[in-house]
């Protein structure tokens, strides 16, 4: 049944086009030989009649329009499962590059996965620690939550994802059924060794998947691979029951090799040339996280964006912010500060946190403690601004108080060591010793009961 | 019965090519699977469809029948209380057809057949009825009562009718001798076209505020049962929370909230909270009276068009019974842009930022649904719509957020520095506002106070002040200002802390009473009298500011219960007390 089309009717790009196809099925994959005998694969993303338009993963160089052999597998792009997977390297498609040869498939699956139903849905609310007071106090991270980190160029966006991964535990304890999820797309040489040096020095080196699409590997796999990484997420976590934490990284050059396929299939465009369903097609992946009624396994995300010219409004941070639940954004100014991590505690969130901190889970001044520090820290821009056009020897009291605040905010709560794993009681208990700085009368989101618990005012 | 088959695939949009007699808008089983989908473009001899399931692995050739009828939703009992994706298919039955993953395919009923439903019969044999009119009743949830009416099209004699018992909504109830000579069955369910809006008698004039129990909403920006309202907001400023707590706490008979593109674990929040949570007017669970609509983001895209048709003909169908119906759609933008995505695939020309020229017309037909009406029956009732809007960078000029406003009344604008300080709900006073105030005047007049308004609009006048005045402390400082302008900053911030911001997590502070909104507003504008008053007589403000006055007008919230208001009379008392004691220590005398 296996028919070998020759030759195709036109090369776009990354997109060829094959005439007189029977039976072509869309999203089906379908397998290129090109004239110097090198096999490519190749998916169908349009079929109209007897055409089909297909997207060559490996590019189209050395395809030509005659003597191109096509064939139709008759199935969509699936990957091979099995425990085994863990510890491997694979490629942006699945395929092992590690050179310790295939797997043996537990099973396959179909890469874009189904929607999870929202009624089989838990809802996640079970903290967990990372040793990191910018995250644990004010963007608490929760087992099943998508939590994006917004970064810039020369950030230190990977110095905390390997933070997080070294230091992440959970509150109760149960931490050996964990496994890490690395999907690289477009990302430096470097920066892949650099993860696989830290993964390989906290001992998680054999609980690690790795796909990896670097920067100089073809765009069109890029579509695939953190589809690939999910799909081996869900089958770790939902059939093998295990914890797992998905590291994607750089969303952003997702994002760019969706808008040049996009332009090359002549799509019309949207906001600065993405295409429309640029928001659609980020939610297929980042809703694949979460926790389900009948598996004990979680799927936490961590995707890691770069704003391009650090702008929260470009279309990339600004539909992830509206999928995601809550954004950790670091912040330029923090970082020339020397401040680690430059996490901007304003503009973050962790839209799951509220259910799953206070007592019980972490402290019952949780919730308060970090209202007030947002409001409080809000309120320090305030005197900065005015600071800066009237000088901070001409402030009020109050408004000095507010400095010397921000000041300590900045340099002991949220600078810590690339090592220092504070527990989240002592993120607290540095929390309240800060809001010791401002005056009662100032702590407006802090009933009293609490007040008289934990502030204790700082003389003078 | 017309059939055709698949020539093209491309997304959710296909071609359908090999017959001529398809309709407009009629649904269409698509390929083997049984895929459903609707027509929504005829050219020539090709058909385009549009697929509510994803269609991966569909090929040309395979067969595209029509199913003969428009794309419609299955009304009857069994509605409330449950969670529907965007074209009206159980989602728990689902899950327990093809687990916690949704399978395509599905061939699934809305409604459970099998259950059975205790009906009171209300009409008698002979008796004329005519479309809408009530001839039974079920009990369907603790809350509400479903109301058996007339399809629309059927009017005559009721030539037979079943006694009171237990039926299943595909039983045949009464039997109808039309005027046109035909007899109809009368079953508890019916079926009604989506993207028609079901008809009534007339509108009747918007009067009545829905309460939400939220301040800044009830007291400064009302809505009118009826009527159409927008919360535009960048991500993070609390839109959803906003719905969930309007959803929770407005006094609509039903919710139907309808969760458009967002996500799973949201609706996921919805059902655990809203089945513990009990609405304080009845004492029942919320989730007796809530339906939910979930087309989460990685739904398909055509289905989440649907979504909000499909909400809006169950509001509609409940207000038909004489009910208040709230909409909350949760988020017209992921519509917009599902409406885009469509578009683009069939390269229709792009308006705005790729957005079809006809966004503005399916933005106004939706919100249009809304209204309070004399219906068919004779009953009233309303439908209220509240669309969150979610606005691409924030930026407000976007063609969503701007076509939107031209069709709502009502306009929350949630502001990111609000939320940026945990100022919730970050609906921000100034930039946003409600064409409702005049029509709801006598209202508040009749039912609450005479001065409501009066108050609500000396409280706008000190925030507009503020937001004057924080110009110049921007520049210089607040220490320089004169007394009377530290009075103002003052009062604005009780107004602010104390009244605007509220705390949907403290047991008193997420839902209260109007009474006690009109008593926290009489409560701040009387420390502003008294302070006034001090401060003519040539006493430095900062006396007043040192004692506790501020702050307990500011803890007030949390400090007196909904329950029991009496605290307000000691607290107004404490106020003139203490300023009567600043001035006789100040060397004047009482009553100056």
């Amino acid at each position: 049944m296996a028919v070998e089309y020759m030759g195709l009717s036109k090369i776009e790009g990354p997109l060829v086009v094959l005439d007189g196809v029977k039976n072509a099925s869309y999203e089906e994959m379908v397998e290129i030989t090109a004239e110097g005998g090198e096999h490519k694969w190749g998916r169908i993303i349009e079929v109209y009649e007897d055409k089909a338009v297909i997207q060559v993963f490996e590019g189209t160089s050395g395809i030509s329009l005659t003597n191109t052999k096509t064939k139709l597998t008759g199935k969509p792009l699936e990957i091979q499962l099995s425990k085994e997977m863990l510890g491997r390297i694979f490629d942006g498609i699945g395929r092992p590059i590690d050179g310790l040869g295939d797997i043996y498939p537990d099973e396959m699956r179909d890469i874009n996965g189904s929607p999870i139903n929202p009624v089989a849905r838990r809802y996640p609310n079970n903290f967990i620690q990372t040793g990191i007071s910018s995250i644990d106090c004010l963007n608490t991270l929760i087992r099943g939550q998508k939590l994006p980190i917004f970064s810039g160029n020369g950030l230190p966006h990977d110095n905390l994802a390997v933070q997080i991964v070294r230091q992440a535990t959970l509150s109760n304890g149960e931490d050996d059924n964990f496994a890490i999820v690395f999907a690289a797309m477009g990302i430096k040489h470097d920066v892949e060794t650099y993860f696989r040096r830290s993964f390989e020095e906290s001992g998680v080196l054999q609980k690690v998947v790795m796909f990896l699409n670097l920067a100089d590997d073809p765009v069109v796999e890029r579509i695939v691979t953190p589809r690939c990484a999910l799909t081996a997420a869900e089958y770790l976590a939902f059939k093998h029951n295990m914890q797992v934490l998905v590291i994607m990284t750089d969303m952003t050059s997702y994002a760019e090799a969706l808008r040049e396929i996009s332009s090359s299939k002549g799509e019309i465009p949207s906001r600065k040339g993405y295409p429309g369903y640029l928001y659609s097609d980020l939610a297929s992946m980042f809703e694949r996280a979460g926790i389900i009624e009948g598996s004990e396994g979680s799927i936490t995300q961590i995707p890691i964006l770069t704003m391009p010219n650090d702008d929260i409004t470009h279309p990339i941070p600004d539909l992830t912010g509206y999928i995601t639940e809550g954004q950790i954004v670091l912040d330029r100014s923090l970082f020339l500060k020397s401040i680690y991590p430059p996490v901007m505690a304003l503009s973050s969130l962790s839209r799951l946190m509220k259910d799953g901190i206070g007592e019980g889970f972490t402290r019952e001044d949780h919730a308060v403690l970090s209202n007030q520090l947002f409001s409080s820290y809000a309120r320090v821009g305030d005197a900065r601004a005015l600071a800066s056009v009237i000088g901070e020897d001409e402030l009020g009291a109050i408004d000095k108080l507010y400095m010397k605040f921000g000041r300590e905010f900045e340099e002991k709560f949220i600078a810590q060591g690339k090592n220092e794993n504070r527990s989240i009681e002592n993120t607290l208990d540095l929390g309240w010793s800060l809001l010791g700085i401002l005056p009662e009368s100032e702590l407006d989101r802090v009933d009293e009961a609490t007040l008289k618990k934990y502030y204790k005012p700082k003389e003078g | 019965m017309t059939s055709g088959y698949i020539a093209g695939i491309n997304g959710s949009v296909i071609r359908v090519k090999g017959s001529r007699d398809f309709k407009m808008q009629e649904m269409v089983a698509v390929g083997k699977e049984k895929l459903i989908g609707e027509v929504i473009s005829i050219n020539g001899d090709g058909v385009i469809v549009q697929v509510y399931e994803n269609t991966t692995g569909l090929r040309p050739g395979e067969p595209c029948v029509s199913k003969e009828k428009p794309m419609s939703c299955t009304l009857g009992p069994g509605i409330i209380g449950n969670i529907f994706d965007g074209i009206e298919r159980p989602l728990k039955y689902i899950n327990e057809k093809s687990g916690a993953f949704i399978a395509r395919g599905i061939d699934a009923e809305s409604l459970d057949g099998e259950r059975e439903w205790d009906v009171r019969i209300l009409a008698k044999t002979g008796e004329q009825c005519s479309e809408g009119s009530i001839i039974a009743e079920v009990q369907e949830t603790s809350m509400v009562k479903f109301k058996l009416m007339i399809p629309n099209g059927v009017s005559g004699r009721i030539a037979e009718i079943k006694q009171d018992g237990k039926y299943k909504i595909k039983d045949v109830i009464a039997v109808i001798d039309c005027e046109n000579g035909e007899k109809k069955e009368i079953t508890l369910c019916q079926e009604w076209p989506i993207r028609i809006p079901r008809p009534v008698k007339g509108r009747k004039p918007i009067s009545r505020p829905l309460i939400t129990g939220q301040r800044v909403i009830d007291a400064i920006l009302p809505v009118a049962k009826g009527g159409t309202a927008a919360i535009p907001g960048g991500f993070g400023t609390g839109k959803t929370m906003t719905q969930h707590q309007l959803a929770k706490w407005s006094d609509a008979d039903i919710i139907v909230y309808i969760g458009c593109g967002e996500r799973g674990n949201e609706m996921t929040q919805v059902l655990e909270d809203f089945s513990k949570l009990i609405d304080p007017r009845t004492g029942k669970p919320l989730m007796d009276r809530t339906v939910l609509i979930a087309n989460t983001s990685n739904m398909p895209v055509a289905a989440r068009e649907a979504s909000i048709y499909t909400g809006v003909t169950l509001a509609e169908f409940y207000r038909d019974m004489g009910y208040h119906v709230a909409i909350m759609a949760d988020s017209t933008s992921r519509w917009a842009e599902a409406l885009r995505e469509i578009s683009g695939r069939l390269e229709e020309m792009p308006a705005e930022e790729g957005f079809p020229a006809y966004l503005s017309s399916r933005l106004s037909g939706f919100y249009e649904r809304a209204g309070y009406m004399e219906n068919l029956n004779g009953t009233e009732g309303s439908v209220t719509i509240i669309g969150a809007v979610s606005p691409q960078g924030s930026d407000f000029s976007e063609p969503v957020t701007q076509n939107t406003k031209r069709f709502v009344r009502c306009f929350w604008a949630l502001d990111k520095n609000l939320a940026y300080s945990r100022h919730y709900p970050a609906i921000h006073w100034l930039n946003s506002y409600s064409e409702y105030i005049d029509d709801l005047n006598g209202w508040y007049e009749k039912n609450i106070s005479p001065r409501f308004m009066t108050l609500r609009n000396s409280i706008m006048s000190i925030l507009q002040e503020e937001s004057k005045l924080m110009e110049i402390v921007k520049l210089i400082g607040s220490d320089v200002l004169p007394d009377e302008q530290k009075l103002i900053l003052d009062i604005a911030r009780v107004i602010r802390l104390g009244f605007l911001q509220q705390n949907a997590y403290h047991k008193d502070d997420t839902y209260v009473p109007l009474q006690k909104q009109f008593k926290m507003m009489e409560t701040i504008l009387l420390l502003r009298d008294e302070m006034e008053a001090v401060i003519k007589l040539g006493i430095p403000v900062s006396q007043v500011q040192n004692t506790d006055l501020i702050e307990s007008v500011i803890k007030v919230k949390y400090n007196i219960t909904n329950d029991d208001l009496s605290g307000f009379d000691r607290l107004n008392e404490k106020i003139r007390t203490v300023c009567a004691e600043i001035k006789s220590n100040n060397g004047f005398k009482r009553g100056v």
